[in-house]
């Protein structure tokens, strides 16, 4: 078996007496695309800068494809790094960009201009290579970056929120461009940081949820939205409601039996087992809330948002708790102020309260 | 459209009058003191070259100074020297401002206050100081001769002027360089590293040329303020180091000849006005080529 394309082991960072990244156990199998997703601050980008060599951990040892590269400056590691930035060099015209590392490598002239021209291509702007980064747009811009990063043909693809500075309709457009591309690689392991939950479901075949420079929980992008181990990817990742629940019954391995406002409903324990009369934290995504007239958890309407595609309500259920609900329509509701019932199904995750954060 | 223009009053011919007048008044202090301290002053100058010891108008004075060896030496000095002084600036500052800038070390921030405050200095100041230092009864030499060593000399030629000429103008190149280095991304800097650029190709291919308009802004004001330089070349007291700034002095305090130091000043001037074109055309030319105006081909941003 081959060894991973990125492996950290206990890499912690320090800058000064802040600790910014702490012990952090990772890897990335060949081919694999990884999202390091949490919010500001949480580490996930001193992550991605000690892998490419731009921080010194100071424990832990940096692994690719098995040598430890922990003491090798970022000029001998071979690895792409796009940034949010861009950071493309000003004065120089897209090809000499896109050259760039193919000239530091000392590579023969022609074959320099071949593997610009095929990047190019590859990212859809072989027709811009005569300007400079300031006559590009956004989007442009990051194409070029991208090119730039592959035209090494690095084993690892660093992304360091690499759609941030775009608007909402760009990001679209290099979302899918990234996925494509991702088919074009299957041997290029990605390393995608980004605090935006969408990219990292759409890109990812794993996730790793990044909190004060820990590292919450890792596991398969389908399994993390499904069955989060901790209130915090729960949260994070598809804005789960929290409801705070007693455990009533927990036979072992199979569903507990919860109880909420003096409903009662099933709900799977994924973040380890309970025990009846415990505290809990039920995970309900908003779009798994429904809201009626009548019947259900009696509840009280507060807000109503119209979201475009749909409308957010903000509840409270008896008893205070809040809770946030997502709705196609909103015809046949009471208006704001009035009392609704509300219906959450069974299954929901079912997480230890205070676990991962 | 038509309501609102006649509801609007029409300017009168004696309002614009006025407001032209207005504007005239507000010219004219500052005209006056350009026109009485500034262009009054070298309009006398250059009549004067033009008019000889016995007070006849010609260009004597002119053919006179132009053609003699102490003139031509001079020029060739001053030309050498700021050229030299420049160059040495040049490289010392930017290695300053790369050290400074990408190399930070414990102190580095008063190091560059430092520097700043050497802009405050007057010139002669630091001629002063190397006197001191490297004179014939200097530091140094006071340390060799206990020593049983010869002493060094070479403050009182050229050299011992180019020493402190560098000395005392670095900062006029660092100091802009280093403020240009401060705006590179370091996101950049990391990028190129990790295209497999060592840190001298980054510096090299990355960083400078970011500097490139600073660099050469700075070396054009060393270039013209070196040409000009008076202070450092007087103090330092060089017998054979005469450039033009000292035989204007020369000329003119020396030996009291008016019309020839008259005509060297011309000279000088227009050596300066000159360099002071240069340094504002590569300004623009620099400055034009980084923000894609005048450059051929180029599209604006679509974005």
């Amino acid at each position: 078996m081959s060894a991973p394309a990125v492996e950290l082991r206990g890499v912690s960072v320090h800058f000064g007496r802040t600790v910014a990244l702490r012990e952090l156990d990772l890897t990335v199998g060949r081919g694999e695309a990884l999202a390091l997703l949490g919010p500001s601050g949480s580490g996930k980008s001193t992550a991605l800068k000690a892998v490419a060599g731009f921080v010194r951990p100071h424990t832990g040892r940096v692994l690719l494809s098995g040598e430890d590269v922990t003491d090798l400056p970022p000029h001998r590691r071979g690895l792409g790094v796009v940034v949010q930035n861009y950071a493309l060099f000003p004065h120089m015209r897209v090809a000499d960009n896109v050259a760039f590392g193919l000239r530091a490598r000392r590579m023969p002239r022609r074959q320099v201009e071949e593997r610009v021209s095929e990047v190019l291509s590859m990212v859809g702007m072989a027709d811009y290579r005569r300007r400079f980064p300031r006559e590009l747009s956004g989007g442009q811009q990051q194409r070029v970056a991208i090119a730039r990063a592959l035209a090494i043909r690095p084993p690892v693809l660093l992304l360091d929120e690499p759609l941030s500075a775009l608007d909402a309709a760009l990001r679209e457009e290099m979302l899918a461009e990234l996925l494509r591309l991702r088919g074009e690689l299957p041997d290029t392991a990605l390393v995608y940081v980004t605090h935006d939950q969408g990219e990292a479901l759409a890109l990812a075949d794993r996730i790793a949820v990044m909190r004060d420079a820990r590292l919450v929980e890792v596991g398969p992008t389908d399994q993390l939205y499904h069955r989060p181990r901790t209130e915090f990817t729960a949260s994070f990742l598809g804005a789960a409601n929290l409801l705070p629940v007693e455990v009533v019954a927990a036979p072992g391995d199979g569903p507990a039996t919860v109880r909420l406002a003096g409903a009662e409903f099933r709900a799977e324990p994924t973040g380890g087992p309970v025990a009846a009369g415990a505290r809990a934290a039920l995970g309900v995504r908003p779009h798994r809330v429904e809201v009626r007239t009548d019947g259900g958890m009696p509840a009280r309407l507060l807000a109503v948002q119209w979201r475009g595609t749909g409308f957010r309500l903000d509840l409270e259920l008896d008893g205070g708790t809040p809770l946030r609900a997502e709705v196609s329509s909103v015809d046949g509701l009471p208006p704001v102020g009035a009392r609704v019932g509300v219906s959450i199904p069974d299954g929901c995750p079912l997480v230890t309260t205070g676990a991962g954060g | 459209m038509t309501a609102v223009a006649a509801s609007v009053p029409a300017v009168t011919r004696p309002t614009r009058v006025r407001r032209r007048w207005a504007s005239v008044l507000w010219l004219l202090p500052p005209l006056v003191v350009v026109l009485g301290f500034f262009c009054y002053p070298l309009a006398l100058v250059l009549r004067q070259s033009f008019v000889t010891r016995s007070g006849e108008v010609s260009l004597a004075v002119w053919q006179q100074v132009v053609t003699s060896p102490e003139f031509t030496a001079a020029l060739g000095r001053t030309v050498l020297l700021s050229l030299g002084a420049t160059a040495g600036c040049v490289l010392l500052g930017t290695f300053l401002a790369l050290v400074l800038a990408f190399a930070p070390f414990p102190g580095a921030r008063v190091v560059s206050r430092i520097v700043d405050a050497v802009l405050a200095f007057p010139s002669f100041l630091i001629a002063l100081a190397f006197t001191f230092l490297y004179g014939s009864a200097g530091v140094l030499n006071a340390a060799l001769g206990g020593q049983g060593g010869g002493p060094v000399d070479f403050l009182y030629g050229p050299w011992g002027v180019l020493l402190a000429e560098v000395t005392f103008y670095t900062p006029f190149v660092m100091r802009p360089v280093l403020a240009a280095f401060a705006q590179v991304p370091s996101a950049q800097l990391d990028v190129a590293a990790s295209l497999g650029a060592r840190p001298a190709l980054v510096l090299w291919r990355v960083a400078l040329p970011e500097a490139w308009p600073a660099l050469a802004s700075g070396a054009c004001l060393t270039l013209l303020l070196t040409m000009n330089e008076f202070g450092i070349v007087l103090f330092v007291g060089a017998k054979d180091v005469i450039t033009l700034p000292m035989l204007v002095h020369t000329k003119g305090i020396v030996t009291f000849d008016y019309p020839a130091a008259c005509v060297v000043a011309v000279v000088n001037v227009l050596l300066s006005v000159a360099l002071y074109a240069a340094h504002r055309w590569v300004f623009r030319v620099l400055g034009a080529g980084r923000s894609g105006e005048g450059r051929r081909g180029a599209v604006p941003n679509p974005a």
